[in-house]
């Protein structure tokens, strides 16, 4: 069943998953055993990060060259155990029993184990020895057991193992990587290793279902039957009964009953197999006298009440100081090009449909997109360097207690700072998060964190409409700003708590997270995680963002209206007698009142007109309302559409778009930008879901459509609500 | 969901910081528990009390020299003795 068809399958994304003559290793280990690492010391450049099919859960596909041979590597999640506990583990543990959609059963598995965690290492190997395929364990991290005076006996281990070959590695500096290269090389001709099952019990019943119901004995399908033994304990209704006859149900009652009585399997298996493990440990491990390293002092700092709090105040600090004021001269830079770019195709492509739908469309589209990628990969850098150095498990056990008071954990600190930067990479983060309960009122929280994009909006509206003044020695249009992002994280919170106590309400959040220690981070592994990441999000400019940015520029663009005799009528009648500077400014204003004309009988002035009544009472004109329209799938087009509806052409600086917003009129020539009007708007940003990427991964993650439809709805009717309440009052 | 009354009266939230115990038994009916026990906390091991954050809780443990973090109401499942007394 499990052996027979696999090997034509090939990926959804067309990866060649077996070439002839070439051997398929699965990478596994526990989270922090220094994997990423040894991946990437082994591939280097040579991989590529996609996603299992179906799933969010990144595969990181790599590949060398030994002895003629190619291996190729497949770099599963880190798991503590083949129990399946979350999305990340049951992936791995498909791909090992060879039910991953688009992967086929790997030919071999390479173990990760951390010399100073052999324990929780131990526990892991053991399960992966129950399959039967070959198996080599890298020992990795052997100068900090060092440090830690552990010293471990390789070869007592490798025989207690059956014989599995044992290789110590550093990755870090690249000790005992040939030897790894070597091992994983003939791992084709390699036996599988003889050691007798550590949990008797299970294998034995596992064999007699298997003859039972006819099955076949190889060792994967009986660790198969067995690892469905336990996931049938724990939810009858989850076991995938179609691999299995339907008369096996009675059969698997009655013996997982034998087998756990009325404990938990789980607990069960724990006791079984950690006790060997730590047997194993007794036998092939000597600590010396516990050395504190620096790592555990830093850790002990970080973890102690009163320091680690005021530090995670000031790391946060530091990140946010870092994104806002560092990416900035980037920013600029990516904008000028973006401009420059535009004046060179209206140059090559004239100033038709083509030119217009490549400069206005496309260029400045994507460009609008490409311009927070500074702020992007300043932010992930940090993330990662956070995350691989340790600190960010010390930030969530920190801050659990705060959490709790809203009904979610310290592990939903993660996607929530995430989400500053972007709700996307902030909502995949939460698939740390073990229980639903808590996952679903985290994601619908995180979009409320002001993300990059909101950034652009709100520096609009304030430079053009709050003064430049301080209060005390507080710059005023930065503390505006400030009020921005503290509403969003009010909002964020209580819409969790919300959450909590109605549609996803239950018993209180729960909270358990191992404490690595702290450690250096790998440069190597966080900046090909880095360039992964940053890989992902211009991925998305270029689908997504393009075609909507497309969608726009046309909605904008057509109907074209025959402006052209009007315009040359006015040019013609423009006094010869106007220097060239004021005659070049004069035709200017006819341009752009051309451009005003254009977009109010185009598609999108036409929808904005037709809408506009429903924003009425807020304060908001027909053109305001085309730009919230054509901003619903991604908030910062904003920018560009209000651009062009203000007639100041898509080079226009900020400044001269905020004076135009100013001085901008109703009909009967009061002003549209009011006070409650920028206020409400201000608001209306705030709060909306305007973003399809993030829509897209709330569908992905929670796998329906009910979270989208409801986050959207949500949203968007706090946002008007918002807007509508701060008009009615500041007008009244 | 963690049991309402503690059955345990000597639990890994009776230790101060720097104290250890051995754990002797375990109430293994909540879910993220029997997730603790997967992570190497089960009968027989000695677990040391670490920092705790502000608030009271969580509270920081080692074992086997690895960090694990757990609240009040999960480290109140675990029973231990003193080391050395089973």
């Amino acid at each position: 069943m499990s052996t027979a068809n696999h090997t034509v399958r090939v990926s959804a994304n067309n990866i060649p998953i077996r070439k002839r003559g070439s051997l398929s290793i699965a990478v596994m280990g526990t989270p922090n055993s220094g994997k990423s690492t040894l991946f990437n010391r082994l591939t280097g450049l040579n991989q590529r990060i996609g996603n299992f099919p179906g799933v969010t859960v990144e595969r990181h596909l790599g590949g060398f060259q030994e002895n003629g041979q190619q291996i190729e590597l497949i770099d599963l999640p880190g798991t503590h155990s083949l129990s399946g506990y979350s999305q990340e583990e049951r992936v791995a543990v498909d791909v090992l029993f060879g039910r991953a959609a688009g992967q086929s059963q790997p030919d071999g598995i390479l173990a990760v184990v951390d010399a100073t965690n052999l324990y929780q290492g131990l526990y892991l190997v053991q399960q992966l020895l129950e399959l039967g395929l070959p198996l080599v364990v890298a020992l990795t991290m052997g100068d900090a057991a060092d440090r830690a005076r552990i010293a471990i006996n390789d070869s007592r281990l490798s025989e207690l193992l059956g014989g599995t070959p044992i290789v110590p590695v550093v990755a870090t500096t690249g000790s005992g990587i040939a030897q790894l290269r070597e091992a994983l090389g003939n791992m084709g001709g390699q036996q599988p290793a003889a050691c007798k099952p550590v949990w008797a019990e299970l294998t034995q019943v596992a064999k007699n279902l298997a003859q039972q119901f006819d099955l076949g004995d190889e060792p994967l399908t009986i660790a198969e039957i067995g690892r469905s033994l336990i996931e049938f304990s724990r939810n009858p209704e989850g076991l995938d009964l179609l691999r299995f006859p339907d008369a096996s149900v009675a059969a698997f009652e009655s013996h997982a009953g034998a087998l756990f009585g009325s404990e938990p399997a789980l607990a069960t298996e724990a006791r079984i197999r950690y006790g060997w493990s730590r047997d194993v440990l007794d036998q092939v491990q000597h600590r010396g006298s516990r050395l504190q390293g620096l790592g555990a002092r830093v850790s002990g700092f970080f973890s102690r009440p009163v320091p680690g709090t005021l530090s995670l105040f000031v790391v946060m600090a530091i990140v946010f100081q870092a994104v806002f004021a560092w990416a900035t001269p980037l920013m600029d830079l990516i904008d000028g090009a973006t401009g420059a770019l535009s004046a060179l195709a209206v140059s090559l492509l004239g100033d038709g449909a083509l030119g217009s739908l490549v400069a206005d469309g496309i260029v400045a589209g994507v460009g609008s997109v490409v311009i927070f990628i500074p702020q992007i990969v300043i932010l992930f850098l940090f993330i990662l360097l956070l995350e691989d150095s340790g600190y960010l498990a010390r930030a969530a056990y920190l801050l659990d207690r705060v959490m709790r008071m809203v009904g979610l954990s310290g592990q939903s600190i993660i996607p929530m700072v995430s989400s500053f930067a972007c709700a996307v990479p902030g909502i995949m983060a939460t698939r740390v998060i073990p229980s639903r309960r808590d996952r679903i009122a985290t994601i619908m929280a995180a979009p409320f964190m002001t993300c990059s994009a909101r950034l652009p909006v709100y520096a609009l509206l304030i430079s053009a409409f709050v003064p430049a003044g301080t209060v005390g020695f507080l710059n005023l249009q930065g503390l505006v700003l400030l009020g921005l992002y503290l509403f969003g994280i009010v909002m964020g919170v209580l819409t969790a708590l919300l959450m909590r106590k109605t549609a996803v309400k239950g018993s209180g959040s729960s909270f358990a997270l191992m404490l690595p220690e702290f450690r250096m981070p790998n440069v190597q592994t966080v900046l090909i995680q880095l360039l992964g990441r940053v890989k992902i999000f211009l991925r998305r400019a270029g689908t997504i963002i393009f075609a909507v940015t497309v969608v726009v520029w046309a909605l904008v663009y057509f109907p074209r209206a025959d402006l052209q005799p009007v315009v040359e009528k006015q040019q013609s009648e423009l006094s010869s007698s106007l220097s060239p500077e004021a005659r070049a400014q004069a035709l200017a204003v006819i341009d752009n009142q051309a451009a005003a004309a254009q977009l109010e009988q185009s598609w999108l002035g036409r929808a904005g007109r037709a809408i506009a009544p429903a924003f009425a009472p807020l304060g908001w004109d027909w053109r305001i309302t085309a730009g919230v329209i054509a901003s619903f799938p991604a908030r910062e087009v904003v920018i560009a559409v209000l651009g062009t509806i203000y007639a100041v052409g898509d080079e226009a600086e900020d400044a001269t778009l905020a004076s135009r917003l100013k001085t901008s009129t109703h009909a009967d020539g009061t002003l549209v930008f009011t006070f409650p009007v920028v206020l409400g708007l201000l608001i209306f940003y705030a709060l909306c879901l305007q973003c399809a990427a993030t829509l897209a991964v709330i569908r992905r993650e929670t796998n329906s459509w009910r979270w989208p439809i409801f986050a959207w709805t949500y949203m968007t009717s706090l946002g008007y609500l918002g807007a509508l309440l701060v008009y009615q009052i500041g007008t009244r | 969901m963690p049991p309402d009354t503690p059955t345990f009266t000597l639990t890994l939230a009776s230790l101060k910081r720097g104290e250890r115990g051995v754990v002797v038994d375990i109430d293994a009916s909540d879910p993220l528990t029997q997730r603790l026990m997967t992570l190497g906390l089960v009968e027989g091991v000695e677990v040391e009390r670490g920092h705790t954050a502000i608030g009271g809780d969580p509270i920081e443990y080692r074992v086997f020299g690895l960090g694990m973090s757990l609240r009040a109401e999960q480290a109140k499942c675990f029973a231990i003795a003193p080391p050395g007394s089973e």
